[in-house]
This record gives C-alpha cells, structure tokens and sequence, in this order.
C-alpha cells in the first residue's frame, strides 16, 4: 500500500496492489483462486468488498476531480457495515410518506453515528429529514 | 374524363401515407403544456446567489423556497469555490470552448461542478446538432467506446437467455441487460445470463433490471455485476410519483457501491410529461436538473438520452438535437453516458439510422443501452433502436464510417458452437443444482432457434418454478462456479470467478469502466484526451480490419471461382470458333454482334445470370427474324460498351452493330454515330431479360432498313442496382479490360449451339 492516499497511478488497484485487495474475511485477492472456490475455502463472503477498498476508490476519485463521487464512495466505506436488511430498510424509510416523523429518521441516523461509526451516513439522513419536513414529506401517502 | 384520374388529391400523398414513418406521430410545440425541447415556458434565467460558501438562490428560486431537488443540486453538485468563477462565464463563451478542441475537457468538467442546471442547459443550447455531436466526441469520459445489449425474451426461457447471452458477449458487448416477462422469473433470468456470459471471454458485465430491492439482493447473491435503473426525475412532484426522492435514491447509490457494484443512474427527456409533472419547463431544463442530481448523489454515470421518453421526445421539434443535447450535459458533468439509442423512436429505419450515427461516429460509453442482442418481439423492453434483426446493418455502419460501435461479426459456425456451449453449461448447471432438467430435444431447438417462436423449451410455469427455486434455496454465484466446475466447464468457471473477484478490489466503480481482455479501463486508465486529430479514440489496423470483416465479402477470386462453376454448363452448351481477322462485311442484311474480349472465355453468364449461349441465341433469334443474319465478332481493343457496339457498326454490312459486355449490358449503334450517341442502350443488365435481348436484336434490323422502331424499355422497380451489382461489375469488368490490347484486330467467331433451342 503507498503511504499517502492513493491515486490514478495506483489504479487498477487489483493489479497495482493485489495482495493488499482484500475480501471482507482478509483472504486477498490473489488467495481468491478456484483451487479455493473448490475445496470450499473461499465463500461469497470472500467476495465482498470493504471499506479500505471502498475509500481507496474514493481517494482515486478525488485525485482525478471526482469528488462528488469519491463522497459517495465514502458513504458507501460506512455502509459496508450495515446488514443488507438494514440497508433496505433505511432505503424504505427514506421514501416519500414512509417515515411519519423527522424524529422516526433521527432515530434512525443516531443509531448509525454511535453504534456503526457511520457518521457520513448519519448526516446524509438528518439533511433528510430536515428537508422532508420543510417539503411536507411526512404525511402519510396511499 | 378516365374514372381513376377523377381525385382530388396528388396521389403521391397516398404513397406517403403508406410509409412506415406515417406510423409516427408528430406533436405541435406547446411550452405551456410541456412539449417543449429546448425553450420551456417557465424555464428560469440561471442565476447563483452565494454568500460565502452557501447557496442562497439558484435558478431563480430563493434558499428557503427551494425544492428537494433544487436543494439536493445546491448541497451536492455545486462547488461553490468554483461556482463564483463559472457562472461569471458567458453561456456563449462556455459554448464556444465545448466545441474548441484545444480546451481541454478536464477544463470543462472542473467548470460544470459550478455550474447550475439553467446556465448548463442555456450553454448546449446554443450549439447546432453537429457541434453538439462533435463536443459530446470531445467531451466523453472514456476513450474507447462501447455497447450495451438487452438479452432477453418472449418466454424468460432460460435456455436461450443463456445462449443469446454468449452471441451478445461474441458481438463484443460491453454490458448485457435481462429483464422479464414475469417478474418473479428474475431469478432463473440472472442465472442463465450470468452463465452464458461466460461462455467465450471473461468480463462482460451483466444486469438484471427488477425490482429495487430484489435487483440488489440479486447482486449481493454474485449474479449480476452492475445496475442502471435508479431512476431521477427533474421535478419534485415526478420525483416523488416514482416513490423515492433525492436522498432515497442517494441511498442506493451508495448500497450498490457498498456491495461492489457497478451502478448508473437513469434519466431521460420527456419522463415528467409523460408522468404529467412538466411544471411547464422544456425537457432539456429538466434534463440538466435530473444530470447536476445525478453528479450530486456521487454516481459514476447515468443512462441518459430520452430512454422510454424518447420517443415523445421526439415528437415535438428539435427532439432529437435535445436528447444529443442533455447527453452532452452528462459528459460535461463527467458522467459515464451509456447514450440511449435503446427504445425505437421511430418506425422509420431512416430517422433510427438517422439518430444513431453521431454516436456511431463519434463515439460513446455505451452507444446504445441498450442494443436488442434479440429480434424485436423477444425483447422485454420494447423494441430498440437497433434489434436482431438489424445487427448486420450496425456491422455495416461500422464498416462504412470506419467507426468502433463495439461490435465485431460473428462467424456463422462459430455462432452455433457458442450457443451449444451455452445451453450445454446452463442446462449442466440447472441438473447438478437440482433446479430442472433440459432435454436434449428442448437444447436443439433453442441452440438454432433465431427467436423464441421457433424454440421448444421451458414452459412459463417450470420457469417461475426454477426461479423461486434459485432463490428459496438461496444460490450464489460459488455455487454456480462451482457447478460449472463439476461439469467440465473449466473456462466458463474461469471466467465467472474472474467476474466477481472485480468486486473485491472495486476498479469498477469508477467512472465509465468496462473490462478488456481482462483488464478494467475506465476513465481513470483510458481517459479521452481529444485535442484535435490524431488524438482521442482512433482505430488499429487490427481493430479496422476487424470492423472489416462482414460476410460474404466480393473479391477477385470470388468471382472468378463463380465464373468457372459457369464454364463447365457452357460447354455444353455453345462452341466458339475463332476464324481470324474481320473485316468489313458487304451483305446489308448483317447484323455485327462485338463482343467483349472475356466473352464465352473468362465469363459466362450475365449480370442477370443468363448464359452468354442463351443471350447471343435470342439475339439471334430476334435478328433472323427482322430478316438479317447475325454475324459475331470479338473486339480486343476495347471492353467498353458504346465501343464494342459502335466497332461492330463499322465492319457491319448494314452499317448496324450491337455492343455486348460479358456482363450483359448491350447498345444498338450505327457506323456514322459518335461513341456515346447510341440508338439504344441495355444499361440495366441485372434486370434484362431474354425477350428483351431478342427484341434488341429485331430493333437492329429495323433500323437496318432505315426505320423507326419502338425503342425497348426495360422496366425497373427502383432496385438499388449499384449496391447490388457494381462491387461485382467494377471486378468482371476489370478482368476484360485486363485482357485487351490496344491494336488488336478484331477477330470473327462462329458460334454453334449444342443444344436444342
């Protein structure tokens, strides 16, 4: 891995820097072989990326001007340790009537901030609920 | 007065109303009401309110009136440190450096981050169709271009999703799509697409548009590799209409990136008319505001250009230069464009072609998201601009324009061998995962089978079986590789574990990737970086060549090897005798026939595919009986029509001659007339026929007796006979003209038939 944020130069990053690639149970890249798939060693989970991956991406994206898209390579760093239930439902609830309140979306992103360390995703989802507010989004819709 | 002649209208119109494109209907601007492309009647002046580094106005509308969308744009795509310095830029100065090759585009894309939609929409505004063709070449984030297929069809048969997706991947597709029929046969659709995409090469990337939720459960499971259907719109109330809003579809975009997947937005010109939530503002407004969303939420891309709304977009003026337009505004704003050119605008095949060629030329992310891989009534989302029907005419294009639409041709055996291979993987796959068993009888069908009518296959009922299945059992895409494993299928299970190990490292999430004999290339490694010619994109030689390579391709030997298959019929059918030098002949009642000097000896049959023996026998036929007598001649110094028929005149007892090419084309002349003033000429060999030659033959004598006979008329249909015949005459004529000699006499011929005419 080079010391500082990483670049365009180190793009690909799967051919830059494999053995730094990892799965989301530390297996890099180059231990992801079918010998592995096979024998029953490497499993989905090993094909799951993480959030070094992710905010590596990031660090990329903004090398190259990209920062709106680095942001949500952020966001989606945090979001790897959400459950995909949990990621559906807050999908859910951020659709128009869902939510019945600004406080239910509060709620929501104070359980991300303290107990998931996801505090981009948290501030995403309090702009939410403030604009929700101010456009009357919490009534309910049939 | 004749009865057929009492109407009160120009019957050109009746032709007019026949043609496809009447099926297309046109609609009167009307701003008010939303049919508008480019001027809308409440489209706002651009305007950027800042107070330090806060938006307090855009567009005319004050922070606290803002709407989720406007705030959404004033949070995430403005930059306002770059802001104060864009809008101060002149929209006419802007428009001027998108079509001014030597400003950079990184230029441009660090200028849109503070631009607002308004001033974004009135800058491409300004721009003629050409200029915007040329900007959005400029402008594209990805050198290379690409193409997007949909693989579907008419009965989500598994079988021949996973056969037609192997023919997508062999045409050199980027990026397949799957829809359904059914929407709970999503399942068994992403299996058997994730497996006929690996038949062949590795790295095609494949979706499979459904539901939102189940669409990333399925991309969790490894099926799928990316997704395009997060949808924006550019007004509230539509927005809200679809159930989501900015920061819900924001959401998303962030979970598929979170999972490793490849994702894009969607929006397109018209979507808030046909929703009825125009808000009286022109589609290419509304566009902008759905393009700065897009940047905003952090996708890498959009699926841009019209898509569903394409064609009411182009019902009003302008139509067509808007949906060019706002696909400019997407790759301004640094987007990956996969460009539309998908839901067939039109019924006429000129207004499709018509469309299609800035992107063909100039190349795009995806030039069509996509491209029907399938014939029109298999594809589940509409007939596309381009179908199965049409691929060799894509091909074509390509060829024609020297230009990268990402296909190559699929060679006829080939094709068959990759579809069996296909079905053989997925029907293993289907047995060992104890989902379904195909029959020999059902895998023969499907592998020769052009469309789901013509196939033998799964019944709807086992289809929803097999993907509930997938599902209950919860299959990922391990199981899959190592199915294919089992089954022998080495190189497909290659190539799907190489597929999901892309997800690990991420490399394609960044803007406008696609794998390349197995490499990511995206903007970061395969930037555009036109500056004029001999920068940006430009062909190999082998890629030219490949581009080249369509079937059935006319060379010289082509038609040469034609020629000798003909030989062998004509000798038995006619001799030719050489008896020397001609010369003059003194009997009046002779008709000269010159021929050209391949005649009867390097060709032997007629543009029309007449013998030669046949053609000088109705001729002769015709001579004898306007009672002359045919005399034939072969002409070496020349292969040219008006020549061969003008020096058969001059050694014709009665003065009169007729020219004959090998290839069938024929001139009455007379020794007395210049080259090309002729008394009749056959220029249409392809379409004359026999009767015909025999009745030039009769001509001749009349004229021979110094009358006027009712000149021949030899009637066409319209044929394009040039595109069909010229590569073939150019090559015919070229062995002639090899074979004369400047002063060489002229020799006769006696002829004698073998046959009993």
């Amino acid at each position: 891995m080079p010391n500082n944020s990483m670049t365009a130069s180190d793009y690909p990053i799967a051919e830059k820097w494999p053995e730094d690639v990892k799965g989301s149970r530390g297996k890099p890249l180059p231990a992801l072989t079918m010998e592995a798939v096979i024998d029953g060693s490497v499993t989905i989970e090993d094909l799951r990326i993480t959030s070094c991956a992710l905010v590596n991406q990031a660090q990329i994206a903004s090398s190259v001007g990209r920062h709106a898209l680095a942001k949500n390579l952020k966001r989606a760093a945090e979001m790897t340790r959400l459950s995909q239930e949990q990621v559906m439902e807050i999908y859910e609830l951020l659709r128009p009537g869902r939510a019945d309140s600004k406080e239910s979306i509060l709620q929501v992103s104070k359980k991300l901030r303290e107990e998931q360390q996801a505090i981009l995703l948290a501030e995403f989802l309090e702009e939410a609920a403030s604009f929700y507010e101010m456009r009357g989004l919490f009534r309910k819709r049939y | 007065m004749n009865q057929k002649n009492d109407a009160n209208r120009w019957k050109r119109f009746e032709d007019w109303d026949a043609r496809p494109l009447r099926l297309d209907k046109f609609a009167a601007e009307d701003p008010e009401n939303g049919f508008a492309a480019f001027h809308g009647a409440a489209d706002p002046k651009p305007t950027l309110g800042l107070v330090g580094n806060r938006i307090t106005a855009m567009d005319g509308v004050q922070e606290e009136d803002f709407d989720m969308i406007d705030a959404f744009i004033a949070n995430y795509h403005i930059d306002p440190v770059i802001a104060k310095e864009a809008m101060a830029i002149p929209s006419e100065q802007l428009a001027r450096m998108l079509v001014d090759m030597n400003v950079p585009r990184t230029q441009l894309t660090r200028l849109a981050r503070g631009l607002t939609p308004a001033k974004l929409a009135e800058t491409v505004a300004q721009l003629n169709a050409m200029e915007i063709a040329f900007a959005y070449s400029k402008m594209r984030a990805r050198q290379s271009p690409g193409n997007q297929a949909h693989v579907t069809n008419a009965k989500d048969d598994p079988l021949q999703l996973a056969a037609d997706a192997a023919i997508a991947v062999a045409l050199g597709f980027d990026e397949i799509e799957t829809t359904m029929r059914v929407a709970r046969n999503s399942w068994s659709n992403a299996l058997a697409c994730c497996v006929g995409s690996t038949v062949g090469r590795a790295g095609t990337l494949f979706q499979c548009s459904s539901e939102e939720a189940e669409e990333l459960e399925i991309g969790m499971a490894g099926f799928t590799s990316y997704a395009e259907t997060i949808s924006v719109y550019g007004t509230e109330s539509a927005f809200i209409d679809g159930d989501d809003t900015p920061w819900s579809k924001g959401w998303l975009t962030a979970a598929y990136a979170s999972r490793g997947i490849k994702m894009r937005c969607t929006s397109g010109a018209a979507a808030e008319l046909l929703m009825g939530f125009h808000e009286s503002k022109s589609m290419l407004y509304l566009e902008a505001r759905c393009l700065c969303l897009q940047r905003g939420m952090g996708s890498q891309g959009t699926q841009n250009g019209g898509i569903d709304g394409a064609p009411l977009a182009s019902t009003v003026p302008g139509g067509v230069r808007e949906i060019m337009a706002e696909n400019l505004i997407a790759v301004w704003l640094d987007l990956e464009c996969a460009s539309g050119n998908d839901a067939r605008h039109s019924e006429s095949d000129m207004r499709v072609a018509a469309k299609v060629l800035p992107y063909l030329i100039g190349g795009s992310d995806l030039i069509c998201s996509g491209f029907g891989s399938i014939l029109k009534y298999d594809n589940s989302f509409n007939p596309s601009s381009f179908n199965g029907e049409e691929i060799e005419e894509f091909l074509v294009l390509q060829r024609d324009f020297e230009a990268d639409g990402g296909l190559t041709a699929v060679e006829d055996a080939r094709s068959l061998d990759l579809r069996r291979r296909a079905i053989d993987a997925l029907a293993f796959v289907l047995k060992d995962l104890q989902l379904a068993e195909a029959t020999e009888d059902m895998k023969r069908s499907v592998a020769v089978a052009s469309g789901s009518n013509d196939t033998e296959s799964f019944a709807p009922r086992e289809v929803a079986l097999i993907s509930d299945k997938i599902n209950q059992n919860g299959v990922t895409v391990i199981d899959v590789i190592r199915s294919l494993y089992r089954g022998e299928f080495y190189a497909e299970a290659e190539n799907l574990l190489f597929l999901v190990k892309l997800r690990v490292s991420g490399d394609y999430l960044q803007t406008s990737s696609v794998v390349r004999d197995g490499h990511v290339l995206s903007a970061i490694n395969d930037p555009n970086n036109y500056t004029g010619p001999g920068t940006g994109h430009r062909l190999t030689e082998a890629r030219r060549k490949e581009l080249a390579a369509i079937r059935d391709v006319l060379d010289r030997d082509e038609v040469l090897r034609a020629e000798a298959a003909s030989k062998v019929t004509e000798a038995k059918s006619i001799r030719y005798q050489t008896m020397g030098p001609a010369i003059i002949g003194k009997n009046v009642k002779e008709i000269v026939v010159g021929v050209s000097p391949g005649f009867g000896s390097k060709i032997f049959r007629t543009l029309a595919g007449h013998r030669l023996s046949d053609v000088l026998a109705a001729l002769k036929t015709g001579i004898e009986h306007g009672h002359g007598s045919m005399r034939l001649v072969r002409l070496w110094h020349t292969a040219d029509t008006s020549f061969l028929g003008l020096s058969a005149a001059r050694l014709s007892g009665s003065g009169l001659g007729i020219g004959l090419q090998s290839k069938g084309t024929a001139v009455i002349h007379q020794k007395n007339r210049l080259p090309h003033n002729n008394l009749e000429l056959f220029s249409n060999a392809p379409i004359t026929t026999l009767k015909h030659y025999e009745k030039l033959g009769f001509n001749s004598t009349v004229y021979a007796g110094g009358d006027l006979p009712d000149p021949i008329i030899v009637p066409t249909k319209g044929e394009a006979l040039g595109a069909r015949f010229h590569a073939r005459v150019a090559l015919t004529y070229a062995i002639e003209t090899a074979m004369t000699k400047d002063d060489a006499s002229p020799e006769d011929l006696e002829i004698t038939f073998l046959e009993v005419r």
